[in-house]
């Protein structure tokens, strides 16, 4: 039988790095060792001056399917997620239909499916059509294999549906993820309420407006004893009450955004309706208590928030353009070029860290070891290369970071045993 | 200079020169035919996307008064109803041949985006709560006249009293004012003021916070008001606008204690009874309605700077 053999790189997991090849039949990794031969049909993949890691794992993409087709695909949204070395993404609820009947996140796993290119993992909406009003029929979703359950672009307001959610959730095993956001104090909102916004003449979305929801969240927890994530937190205040409750032993866990740890509020000032996005860029200080919480752990994810839009829809005054960036294929290049923290730690953000919390720490983030899941990541740390949107996989073409140069570049991703990227070009 | 869009955008320099070249634009609005051929040839298309009559009607008299084409494009008569993007619509009007844009849109921001899709000058004539730079422009020149200020506004005192928050006119008088030396008050409720001012005197705001209107009216030159709008009580911003009279509305017993040279300025539409409380015909100091006859020559200059050449004002003025 032939293999694949990715061969002449360095493997980073949960248990160290060490030069190894890696040998992968029928999905699984056969054989791990230093100088393994290939035999003459199998597949060689070059991984020389590369790290192989286990395959990342997204807790936050918008796939635009059902619904907003023209912006993004699920096919096209995985091609963006292979090219960005993930090999399972979670799919946020709010397509069109939401995520909140079992019939739509069929659809959307099997369209995950159909495209081939990573495990996409369709989350389940925590109140029917995200309207905030009643619960979503947890247990037939669950039953369905969905584990994260979020309103996302929507914090649930009612402090008391969000207790009941909980409550209703204990027995499920599932996992409830917040939007933090206290919609009354967001109104109109376009981008972080300071100075900047002040002088732009903007309506400000307050770090409150975050802090607030995310104090009466991890309260809940303490209530109820049922786990919680928190989506995309963007304000140092907010790092520090997660790290405050990790120290009181709640069950909270949560993500960040790359560009909650690399762009400001000031990026703003020339109204580029592209560095609108929800929770809105905040400030330096913001930016070191993100960094300062992934350094420590705090935050247990990278996330991306990918949220492809229509060229046409970000052409629009910026109070009228919709929130959100592109985020799949910078992620890796952008911890790796501003984030001051060993490799080790970045890829656990954006791997096993991230997989344990989207319930599928069974087969993605897993040890590259004999036996495993062949879900793997394969990237070039100190590669360079400047972001040109016309060049990203993904259908729509709103990346802040356009002609911005960055360090490190997936070279190949395998997904359950397949080549889905090779020398950085999508296989399908 | 290619477009207005902020009065940011401006030295100290450009803001006294244009101010100059306003003196004569005055001096050709006061002949008995106010009319020269400078821009003849040019085409100016006002740009409305929200409703303003008076200051559409001051650009079009200063595109005519210096011989301009002149279109008007209203939202309400448009394909911008249809669902036409922004984008659109600026680059099919732009296909028709135009030299300038003069853009009022209820969005912050929308008419310097627009600069990237026409190689017209952009006028900005209110971009939400950001900016309205002729307007200063014109509150600058009328200070200027009526106080014989020409070298500028160093030791001058003015507040700005009303809704800061969402008031462009307020974001583009205070840079204005300042760049021209003035010591600039700022008098508003804390909810009507931008975040930045909240918690008082902010870095990136040259003016000073204060809450007490009477204890500064004896030593101002200048008391500019701003309109209170109706709905910001909907918002928890105010109590009601009896009690906002009641603290920042100019009253008679107010205005009998300002300086007997100091100037009352609002840039209207005045809500009587509200922020002026007055009858402002009857206020020596009034220079309001002074306001809107600067404002045609004001605008004058500014078309004849994006679009003219010196030698053409030479030549007819």
């Amino acid at each position: 039988m032939s293999r694949l053999v990715i061969t002449g790189g360095t493997l980073l997991d949960q248990y160290g790095e060490r030069a190894a090849d890696v040998a992968i039949a029928a999905g699984r990794i056969v054989e791990v060792g230093a100088g393994l031969q290939p035999a003459a049909d199998d597949t060689v993949l070059a991984a020389d001056g590369c790290v192989v890691s286990p395959g990342f794992v997204d807790l936050h993409v918008h796939l635009r399917e059902p619904g907003k087709e023209e912006a993004e695909t699920i096919e096209t949204g995985s091609r963006a997620a292979a090219l960005g070395g993930f090999t399972a993404v979670v799919a946020m609820p709010n397509t069109d239909p939401a995520q909140d009947s079992v019939a739509v996140v069929q659809f959307v796993r099997a369209q995950g499916v159909r495209a081939g290119l990573c495990e996409v993992l369709p989350s389940g909406c925590i109140t029917v059509g995200r309207a905030g009003e009643m619960l979503a029929p947890y247990g037939e979703l669950a039953a369905a294999g969905v584990h994260l359950f979020t309103d996302d672009g929507n914090g649930v307001q009612d402090p008391q549906l969000m207790r009941r959610a909980l409550e209703y959730a204990k027995p499920l095993g599932i996992v409830l993820a917040q939007h933090c956001e206290v919609a009354s104090l967001t109104k109109g909102a376009v981008m972080h309420e300071g100075s900047c916004c002040s002088r732009l003449g903007l309506p400000g979305w307050p770090a409150l407006a975050e802090e607030l929801m995310l104090f009466r969240d991890i309260e809940l927890v303490r209530l109820t004893g049922v786990p919680m994530h928190f989506l995309h937190l963007s304000t140092a205040r907010s790092v520090q009450l997660v790290r405050q409750a990790k120290a009181e032993g709640l069950a909270v866990t949560a993500e960040a955004t790359p560009h909650h740890f690399t762009l400001t509020d000031e990026q703003l000032s020339g109204y580029d309706p592209v560095f609108k996005v929800n929770p809105p860029l905040r400030t330096r200080a913001d930016i070191d208590g993100i960094k300062a919480g992934l350094a420590d752990g705090t935050l247990d994810a990278i996330a991306t928030d990918h949220a492809p839009h229509a060229p046409h829809t970000k052409e629009a005054p910026l109070d009228q353009a919709p929130p959100g960036m592109l985020g799949l294929e910078t992620a890796l290049a952008l911890a790796i070029t501003e984030l001051d923290m060993p490799l080790a730690e970045i890829v656990a953000a954006l791997s096993w860290k991230p997989a344990a919390i989207a319930g599928v720490g069974d087969r993605h983030g897993r040890p590259i070891a004999v036996g495993e899941p062949a879900n793997l990541a394969v990237f070039d740390p100190g590669a360079e290369w400047t972001v040109v949107p016309a060049r990203l996989a993904s259908k729509s073409r709103n990346t802040p970071y356009a002609g911005r140069t960055l360090q490190g570049k997936v070279r190949h991703t395998v997904f359950n045993g397949n080549v889905v990227v090779r020398d950085g070009a999508a296989t399908r | 200079m290619k477009h207005l869009l902020s009065i940011e955008d401006l030295t100290a320099d450009q803001i006294h020169g244009l101010l100059e070249l306003t003196d004569h634009m005055a001096e050709i609005s006061s002949r008995p035919i106010p009319k020269v051929p400078a821009l003849r040839g040019k085409n100016v298309v006002s740009l409305f996307f929200e409703d303003s009559t008076r200051t559409r009607t001051s650009f079009d008299t200063a595109a005519k008064r210096l011989s301009a084409d002149t279109m008007n494009f209203s939202v309400s008569s448009s394909s911008v109803n249809k669902g036409e993007s922004l984008r659109d619509t600026i680059e099919t009007i732009s296909a028709m041949g135009v030299d300038a844009f003069v853009v009022r849109h209820k969005s912050s921001g929308a008419p310097l985006q627009i600069t990237q899709w026409t190689n017209a000058s952009i006028v900005n004539a209110g971009d939400g709560w950001h900016q309205h730079p002729t307007q200063a422009l014109l509150d600058c020149y009328t200070i200027r006249t009526a106080l014989n200020r020409r070298d500028g506004f160093d030791g001058l005192r003015i507040a700005i009293v009303g809704d800061i928050k969402h008031s462009r006119v307020a974001r583009s008088d205070v840079q204005a004012f300042a760049a021209l030396g003035a010591d600039v008050t700022l008098v508003a409720p804390p909810t009507l003021l931008p975040p930045a001012l909240v918690n008082g005197n902010s870095p990136d705001w040259p003016v000073t916070v204060s809450h007490d209107l009477d204890s500064l009216l004896p030593d101002l030159d200048v008391l500019y008001l701003l309109r209170v709008q109706r709905e910001r009580m909907d918002e928890a911003l105010l109590p009601s606008l009896h009690e906002y009279s009641a603290l920042y509305g100019l009253t008679a017993e107010r205005a009998a204690r300002l300086a007997p040279h100091a100037l009352v300025m609002h840039p209207g539409p005045m809500n009587r009874g509200v922020e002026m409380v007055v009858d402002p015909g009857e206020l020596p100091g009034s220079v309001i309605l002074n306001q809107v006859t600067n404002g045609v020559a004001v605008r004058m200059a500014v078309l004849f700077s994006l679009l003219g050449s010196g030698n053409d004002l030479k030549e007819t003025a």
